[in-house]
């Protein structure tokens, strides 16, 4: 393959490259001296215009590749491009979100890091090689603990991103290790070779080598600190919390969906034939077991705390654990309905997050505070924000006919439908849906403090910057419509994989 | 046509939440006449509807392909029933509500919507729409209540709306499994109730999911011991919102048990291999709960200091009549209980509307030891005239609507629950005492003897006394709204074949196929 093909299969990385480098030199060398809100307003654009330049190119893009000769180091298809497309989305979501922020005057590497971060998913969603995978993820974890200490004017982002650092960099050595242990293994590094070379010593021993189990452990361990799942979850609520909004809408939406994506495809692809088994009673060990674990963790620790929180980010900190739960289960049922099912759920998830964290951010600004008695009464302060919120929080709890209610029920159809003749996972899908029913109690809360409580003491009206106006009515528009028409993108993922898989 | 009905509402609530929130008057208006309109669709189409044993279809679109789930809405007599009662419950409640002056055109807003949810359910064929609108009827009711209601508000607000989702989440449950297993069998993905219905579930599969849906939508009709979120939940409420929950949404559940839960897996129902406890099968577990409902919840009426509360009991003792006539499987008890939803949701809503709109609204209390010191029966005769027509329908004499839905119920129970039956009684006999009980206390107490017992509330009780017409008299949206449903109990018990003629042969349908060979007779 000649560079100049190599280049064309690279064309949106390298479009988020090039607006990087745009954006920092254009707002270190020109904009120094003006006013922070214009810096904020063209730093926007720039980063924006690049992601949609390269949102448009993927859109385009009818490239389908495997480098090197199959090798995994980057996988174009239409399915990694429609994920990336997913991905950039999140990310133009974000950026406009904070066009109105104060926390910084270093415009230029906000959002130079604001794009890396991007592009680690992006080069992340792309690779089935375990280097690659590790480097994409370096990439990305390394632009969010910097994203989430951006604020030094408030102290608790500096103890977030010093948390999130800390615990992140423990959760690469393990996945390091784990990885290394696999390649010792397998000598492989693609994870179809991976596969192909345990298909091997299993099917011949019928029992799981020791090592295996070990690199196993490591590698689940290492991913579940990326999605927050139980117990690599303590991260998330302080980074929820201290995080300047926007970074934090991009580590629960954009950052999820990537890590999600890469998750599902190590387990299904890189450890095929090594599931074990996760039913009722009758585990069998594997990877499928060991996710169910943390999947069971995440759901009841993730919804139960969720219900004393008084802060409104750490609710939705606990709320994300427990919906990673949730969308670990597509992944447990491993069929072939995994990656729609959990496609759709991670990218209608990322919307109705960034759009929950869109107006977190606007009653911040004005109440000074995130707690659930700022938002007392917003529905007589600003009633297009307070039904914008109505949706988002609706959503999260699955309520039709919006896009989480279609996200869970999809979910949990395929949990069942990968083995309708035993419902070995029955349990697990019981145990769902009920906490669900316990979390529709928190995002009631929110909607009470919104809608039922009175404004404190003739709170003002909340003034609604005009881009998160605008984009946080779109993205309350695209939960609905995507909730009352699924196929629209469902079709969209199930032709991609349908192409992706001949 | 009857479609109309759902897009109607739901455009209601378009225009009530475009509304400027000062158009108070504009508010009442459009609300008004949206349910009106819904109603009148509805009388429209039932005057002309045909009533042979196949249901009517209106549209059957596919809506997400790849799962074979269809955007498709049906009715046969029951729906038509049920529908003609939803529209009832609309108009006169909202008839009810019209001295709202808090957030009045969100209270419409959330109103209508939950009306609109239940046209919903009631019209609709396919298994994951009927469900996405019985969901969508849970939320509005959490504001209702929590916004304009009383008494321990947001409690019993957060405590209907958590029982009612877990009770939809155990639906799902089923629903999906039945979606995963019927594909497993047939391998053609669909949520439509008729080909549902005519899949052959393995017997061991029905008899853990028919309870598990049966519990799940039985939640929500108040089966005993799952009943406790109906008297918080009915008491809290704002008047309408109590007219709807008591009248309407309580039905919502029994329909689900009849609609979803009977005809997909009718072989639950069949006998244990051995009985536990006493119990051969879970037609039995359940008979047995809904007696008990009927019973506990009329004992507990009796003991009620609230006006409200007795009320609410009486609901729960009153729909126990309903799932009994489910559990009768016999053509008799089930057209019974199609029958008794209705009256039920007729005599409920007006002794809500009684309690919570004549009463409530103008003395501010509901403790009977007050209302016992204040004469209300010469002070606002209307709401005492109406109070014992209610009460004397909801006792189940004869001439009302209540009694040949009762009627029907017990003799349908009588071949398969003799015992039962007789236990019955006694939740009859109660409901008369409680009745008489609350009528007495509200209206007619003597206020001397009131005031020798209680000293504190002399004061209160002279006052009151010497000013008989203080309160605000009774006014004309009340009287039209309690005129209607007296006309509809009284029309409905002198000439039952109305209604009749709409149930029966819809149980004859091939929905019902399954549960006829598994025991109907």
């Amino acid at each position: 393959m000649s560079y100049l093909e190599l280049f064309k299969l690279v064309v949106p990385e390298t479009i988020l490259v090039v607006a990087v480098l745009v954006v920092l030199a254009v707002d270190l060398l020109v904009m120094r001296e003006q006013p922070v809100r214009y810096r904020l307003l063209l730093g926007g654009a720039i980063t924006c215009m690049g992601c949609v330049a390269a949102f448009l190119w993927l859109g385009g893009s009818q490239l389908q590749a495997n480098f090197p000769d199959g090798a995994g180091l980057l996988v174009v298809d239409p399915l990694t491009n429609l994920v990336k497309q997913v991905v950039l989305a999140l990310t133009v979501f974000t950026v406009v979100l904070s066009l109105d922020s104060h926390f910084t005057e270093h415009v230029g590497e906000y959002f130079a890091l604001l794009l890396l971060a991007t592009l680690g998913m992006m080069f992340l969603i792309s690779s089935e090689d375990v280097l690659m995978i590790f480097l994409s993820l370096e990439l990305l974890s390394l632009s969010l603990y910097i994203l989430t200490a951006f604020n030094k004017r408030n102290i608790r982002s500096a103890e977030a991103a010093l948390k999130y650092f800390l615990f992140g960099g423990m959760a690469a050595a393990f996945t390091l290790f784990g990885l290394s242990l696999l390649y010792g293994l397998t000598g492989a590094t693609n994870l179809h070779q991976i596969a192909d070379a345990l298909k091997g010593t299993a099917v011949k021993s019928h029992f799981i080598d020791p090592l295996l189990v070990l690199a196993l452990v490591m590698v689940v361990a290492g991913f579940g600190f990326k999605i927050a799942a139980v117990p690599f979850h303590l991260w998330a609520p302080d980074a929820y919390q201290g995080a300047p909004t926007p970074s934090a809408a991009l580590i629960a939406s954009g950052s999820k969906v990537a890590s999600f994506f890469i998750l599902a495809k190590v387990m299904m692809l890189g450890f095929a034939g090594v599931e074990g088994s996760g039913a009722w009673r009758n585990f069998a060990s594997g990877w499928v077991p060991l996710l169910t674990v943390v999947a069971l963790g995440s759901m009841v620790v993730g919804n139960l705390v969720a219900i004393v929180q008084s802060s409104v980010r750490r609710l939705l900190a606990y709320s994300a654990i427990a919906q990673g739960g949730y969308m670990l289960l597509a992944i447990i049922a491993h069929d072939p309905q995994t990656f729609p099912s959990l496609l759709y759920y991670v990218a209608t998830y990322g919307l109705t997050i960034v759009g929950a964290f869109g107006v977190v951010a606007v009653v911040e600004e004005n109440a000074g505070d995130d707690h659930l008695a700022a938002f007392a009464g917003l529905s007589r302060r600003s009633p297009v924000l307070s039904f914008c919120m109505l949706i988002f929080m609706l959503s999260l709890a699955g309520i039709p006919p919006l896009a989480g209610f279609f996200g869970k029920f999809y979910l949990f159809t395929t949990a069942l439908n990968a083995d309708p003749q035993h419902f070995g996972l029955l349990w697990l899908v019981l145990l769902a849906i009920g906490l669900s029913a316990v979390s529709l109690y928190y995002y009631l809360m929110v909607l009470k403090q919104i809608y039922v409580a009175e404004p404190a003491a003739h709170g003002p009206v909340v003034a609604v910057p005009f881009a998160s106006q605008v984009a946080l009515t779109l993205l309350a528009l695209g939960v609905v419509v995507l909730g009352c028409a699924p196929s629209l993108l469902l079709d969209t993922f199930q032709a991609a994989i349908r192409l992706a898989g001949s | 046509m009857l479609a109309l009905t759902i897009y109607l509402t739901f455009l209601g609530v378009l225009v009530l939440t475009l509304l400027p929130r000062t158009a108070v008057n504009a508010a009442r208006c459009v609300a008004l006449s949206t349910a009106v309109a819904g109603f009148a669709v509805s009388l429209g189409v039932a005057a002309f509807y045909n009533a042979d044993a196949s249901a009517v279809a209106m549209i059957n679109v596919p809506w997400i392909k790849s799962l074979g789930i269809h955007y498709h809405l049906e009715f046969d007599g029951i729906s038509m029933t049920l529908v003609l009662l939803n529209g009832l419950a609309a108009v006169t409640g909202i008839l009810f509500s019209w001295n709202i002056q808090n957030r009045t055109k969100e209270f419409f807003a959330f109103f209508l919507a939950l009306i609109g949810g239940v046209y919903g359910v009631f019209l609709s064929f396919d298994a994951f729409l009927l469900f996405v609108f019985y969901e969508i009827a849970i939320i509005p009711k959490y504001f209702l209540i929590a916004i304009w209601g009383s008494t321990r508000k947001e409690y019993g607000a957060m405590k209907l709306v958590l029982y009612s989702f877990v009770g939809s989440a155990m639906v799902l449950v089923g629903l999906i499994a039945a979606y995963v297993v019927a594909h497993a069998q047939t391998g053609v993905y669909t949520f439509d109730l008729n080909a549902l219905a005519r899949v052959k579930f393995p017997i061991s599969f029905q008899m853990w999911a028919f309870p598990l849906v049966f519990v799940g939508f039985g939640i929500l009709a108040g089966l005993w011991p799952f009943h406790t979120w109906a008297p918080t939940g009915h008491v809290a409420a704002p008047t309408a919102a109590s007219m709807l929950l008591a009248g309407v949404v309580m039905k919502l559940g029994a329909y689900g048990c009849l609609r979803v839960a009977m005809t997909l897996f009718p072989l639950g129902l069949s006998r244990w291999a051995s009985p536990h406890l006493g119990f051969g099968s879970w037609q039995d577990v359940f008979a047995v709960l809904a007696v008990t409902g009927i019973v506990y919840g009329a004992l507990v009426a009796l003991v009620q200091r609230d006006f409200k509360f007795v009320i609410g009991y009486s609901s729960v003792s009153h729909m126990g009549f309903v799932l009994l006539g489910l559990m009768t499987l016999s053509l008799t008890g089930l057209t019974g209980a199609v029958l008794q939803m209705f009256s039920h949701g007729i005599i409920a809503g007006l002794l809500f509307a009684v309690v919570g709109r004549m009463v409530y609204d103008r003395t501010h209390t509901r403790d009977f030891a007050n209302l016992e010191g204040m004469g209300l029966s010469q002070a606002i005769p209307f709401a005492a005239v109406t109070f014992v027509i209610a009460g004397v329908a909801s006792m189940g004499l004869p001439g009302f609507s209540g009694f040949v839905a009762e009627l029907q119920v017990l003799i349908g129970a009588w071949s398969s629950y003799p015992t039962l039956t007789l236990l019955c009684g006694i939740g009859i006999l109660v409901g008369i005492a409680y009745t008489l009980r609350a009528i007495q206390k509200a209206f007619f107490a003597d206020t001397t003897v009131a005031a020798n017992v209680s000293p504190p509330l002399n004061e209160l009780a002279a006052h009151s006394h010497s000013h008989p017409h203080a309160l605000e008299p009774i006014s004309l949206p009340e009287r039209i709204a309690a005129m209607i449903l007296i006309a509809t109990t009284l029309v409905i018990g002198l000439y039952p074949r109305l209604l009749l003629d709409f149930i029966v042969p819809a149980l004859g349908s091939p929905l019902f196929d399954g549960l006829r060979k598994g025991g109907l007779q």
